[in-house]
């Protein structure tokens, strides 16, 4: 073993996963975590079912109910869709069947999948995460393989506790220095996609590494490994270090004492070793990252909140002039517009991206002593019940509701236009979700993805607005 | 899973990149909670008007397009969501194929869970077919996943690559659930070992 080649992050939580190997080198991968909700999990039960199976390990999964429900009071009196209501009454069905682990709406822990796995203390440094939504990336900020499933391969896990996997490329991303003011995870991921494009990290587990990511908080990093799908990668990794495990002491279920200090003994070896080969290999200068807004309908279409709508004139590449054209008509804008002149009809603050406490303080932050603009409809949708309370307990719901936002109940909410939570058409919307894709947010909607300090700088100026502008005032 | 092994029909050129899985089918009409019926979402922003109605400018609204087995794209097809409701809806509509220079990762692995054959291959050759897609009911293609090839109307014939396994499992309508289960000594053991070292895994 002492010979052994220098591994990364991903290959030494591989390695210590591979139950099997077959004969064309697919590895049978065990699954420590199971997350799952009710969208993407009946047909997998109905497939067990059918078939006769149990789950094999009902203690290492957890359903949770948040893509598809109200985020308003009417969800304390019953669903009111009907298809959301059968959606939802299936997986309670299906969970009592199969003896799984549930979070019900009104439980002050139930909210967004990838919002209270970490906030539990499930998933946890060194695990393979599984979950039915590609933003399964998101649980890789804890030191975790994490990434998104298939129905076909939920049924897979939930009868196996396994997935057949090819391993994937390493790649590692870094951005050296220090982030400057009004610049957050997010800017840094957007610039990041700006950068290797939709698909440049196809195939490949995204490390991510350098000062500035190390210098990021537990919420800061979940935002960065979470939109590694949108950059192509199905995960995205921050090796744990003093940061992590400070978080994961403060979680009710994470382990405690002795099981603590012995799984820390481990976690400790998970750091890439020196010389560990990366297939690709991109850097980043954190210094010159500026506050980081969307323009077009997929996230590579980014721009600093200073740039203007590009001309498809300058694109030599057809087919990316065309694509530009489509964009630049769908988002009804001009070429050579300013970002900051474009008004907005709705703000959004919220989804697995950015809807912790950390992101909830920073929008309150510029929003204290200050109004929503008069034709804006601003919410914040916390990302769980119990980061809803954390941020009643600080007095934060009390600041954005005195500005005009609404202050909504746990859920994925508008960021994927499946529950009442929809922009209508037409409708311009600054967002901290994930996508910008046509339709995504609502048919017709028009999505500018950006931060949430950002996102409260647009709800108060009615435009997008260059954070930088917004100094918060300290007192008022 | 249905088996694929060879198929000749109409292949529908839609000729963008990044073609994402909430274009495939919008996320409203993820509720259901069977397999079925999520054909007639395909692609549902651009195949309806905001009133339902047809769009007909719209590729799979025109003849012959209407019965199109095969789809034709550019790069990145399947990013975004990794919702199987992408596949389901294509394999509903009756398109048992995409040929696209390139695919997202979890479109892929869905895409052959369900007997939709993914095919990569060069973008100018997708740009060819293409050409052909556009040439209607005269022009049908032929994907021979036995082979591994593309047969062009014209004749020619263009050869690619699917991962051995899963060509085997696509070929034979394998589920591997049932293929996994024969590890199940391996996974107990594996098991085993790590409630020993890990312990805090294990309720």
């Amino acid at each position: 073993m002492s010979a052994q080649k220098p591994r990364t992050l991903f290959d030494k939580i591989w390695d210590a996963h591979v139950v099997d190997t077959l004969p064309d080198g697919t590895a049978l991968l065990y699954i420590d975590l199971h997350l799952t909700h009710e969208v993407t999990t009946p047909q997998a039960y109905d497939g067990l079912r059918a078939a006769g199976r149990r789950v094999r390990r009902p203690d290492a999964t957890l359903a949770v109910v948040d893509h598809n429900i109200a985020t308003d009071d009417s969800r304390r009196t019953g669903i009111l869709d009907p298809e959301s209501r059968l959606q939802v009454e299936t997986l309670e069905k299906n969970v009592a069947e199969f003896g799984v682990p549930y979070i019900p709406l009104l439980d002050d822990r139930q909210g967004i999948v990838h919002v209270i796995g970490p906030e539990l203390g499930r998933s946890l440094p060194g695990m393979t995460i599984v979950c039915g939504d590609s933003h399964t990336s998101t649980h890789g900020a804890m030191g975790a393989l994490a990434f998104g499933i298939g129905t076909s391969e939920v049924e897979h896990v939930l009868a196996t506790q396994t997935l057949l996997q090819k391993p994937a490329k390493n790649m590692r991303i870094s951005v050296d220095g220090n982030l400057a003011y009004g610049c957050t995870g997010k800017d840094i991921v957007l610039a990041i996609i700006g950068r290797i494009g939709t698909a440049g990290g196809t195939g490949h587990v995204i490390e991510y590494a350098g000062d500035a990511i190390r210098a990021l908080d537990m919420a800061g990093r979940m935002t960065v490994c979470n939109m590694s799908i949108e950059g192509g990668a199905r995960a995205g990794m921050v090796a744990p270090d003093q940061t992590t495990y400070d978080y994961v002491a403060k979680t009710p279920n994470g382990p405690k004492g002795e099981a603590l200090a012995r799984a820390m003994e481990w976690w400790k070896t998970l750091p890439t070793d020196p010389g560990a080969h990366f297939d690709t290999v991109v850097q980043l200068d954190a210094h010159a990252i500026a506050p980081q807004v969307t323009w077009g309908t997929n996230p590579e279409a980014v721009l600093p909140i200073t740039g203007v709508v590009p001309n498809p004139a300058d694109e030599a590449d057809e087919a990316r002039r065309v694509q530009m054209e489509r964009m630049i008509h769908y988002m009804d804008l001009t070429p050579g517009q300013r970002l900051q002149d474009l008004a907005v009809d709705v703000v959004f603050i919220g989804s697995c991206t950015n809807s912790r406490i950390e992101d909830i303080r920073a929008a309150a932050a510029i929003a204290k002593g200050r109004k929503v603009a008069d034709h804006v409809r601003a919410m914040v949708v916390p990302g769980s019940g119990l980061v809803k309370k954390q941020a009643e307990a600080e007095g934060l719901d009390r600041i954005l509701r005195e500005a005009g936002f609404e202050w909504r109940e746990a859920g994925c909410s508008m960021c994927l236009g499946m529950n009442p939570d929809k922009l209508t058409p037409g409708q311009r919307c600054a967002s901290t979700s994930n996508r910008n894709f046509e339709g995504r947010q609502g048919p017709g909607g028009r999505t500018h993805l950006l931060s949430p300090a950002m996102a409260a700088a647009a709800a108060l100026a009615g435009r997008l607005a260059d954070v930088r502008d917004y100094q918060p005032k300290e007192s008022v | 899973m249905q088996a694929f092994t060879k198929l000749t029909g109409i292949a529908a050129p839609l000729p963008k990149a990044n073609v994402d899985t909430d274009q495939i089918i919008p996320a409203r009409f993820l509720k259901s909670i069977s397999r079925s019926g999520f054909g007639k979402h395909l692609f549902a922003n651009f195949r309806f008007m905001e009133d339902g109605s047809e769009n007909p400018d719209f590729v799979l609204n025109q003849e012959p397009y209407r019965k199109a087995e095969v789809l034709i794209a550019f790069e990145n097809f399947g990013c975004g969501s990794s919702r199987e409701h992408a596949p389901w809806a294509l394999l509903d509509f009756g398109i048992r194929c995409v040929i696209a220079p390139d695919f997202a990762d979890i479109f892929h692995n869905n895409s052959f869970k369900n007997g939709v054959l993914p095919v990569r291959l060069p973008k100018e050759v997708c740009a060819q077919l293409m050409e052909d897609a556009k040439m209607g009911p005269n022009a049908r293609i032929t994907v021979d996943l036995e082979r591994e090839v593309v047969v062009r109307p014209n004749g020619e014939e263009i050869p690619f690559k699917i991962d051995p396994l899963r060509r085997h499992l696509l070929l034979n309508g394998l589920d591997d659930i049932g293929q996994t289960m024969q590890h199940a000594p391996a996974i107990d053991s594996f098991e085993a070992k790590q409630k020993a070292s890990q312990p805090w895994l294990y309720a």
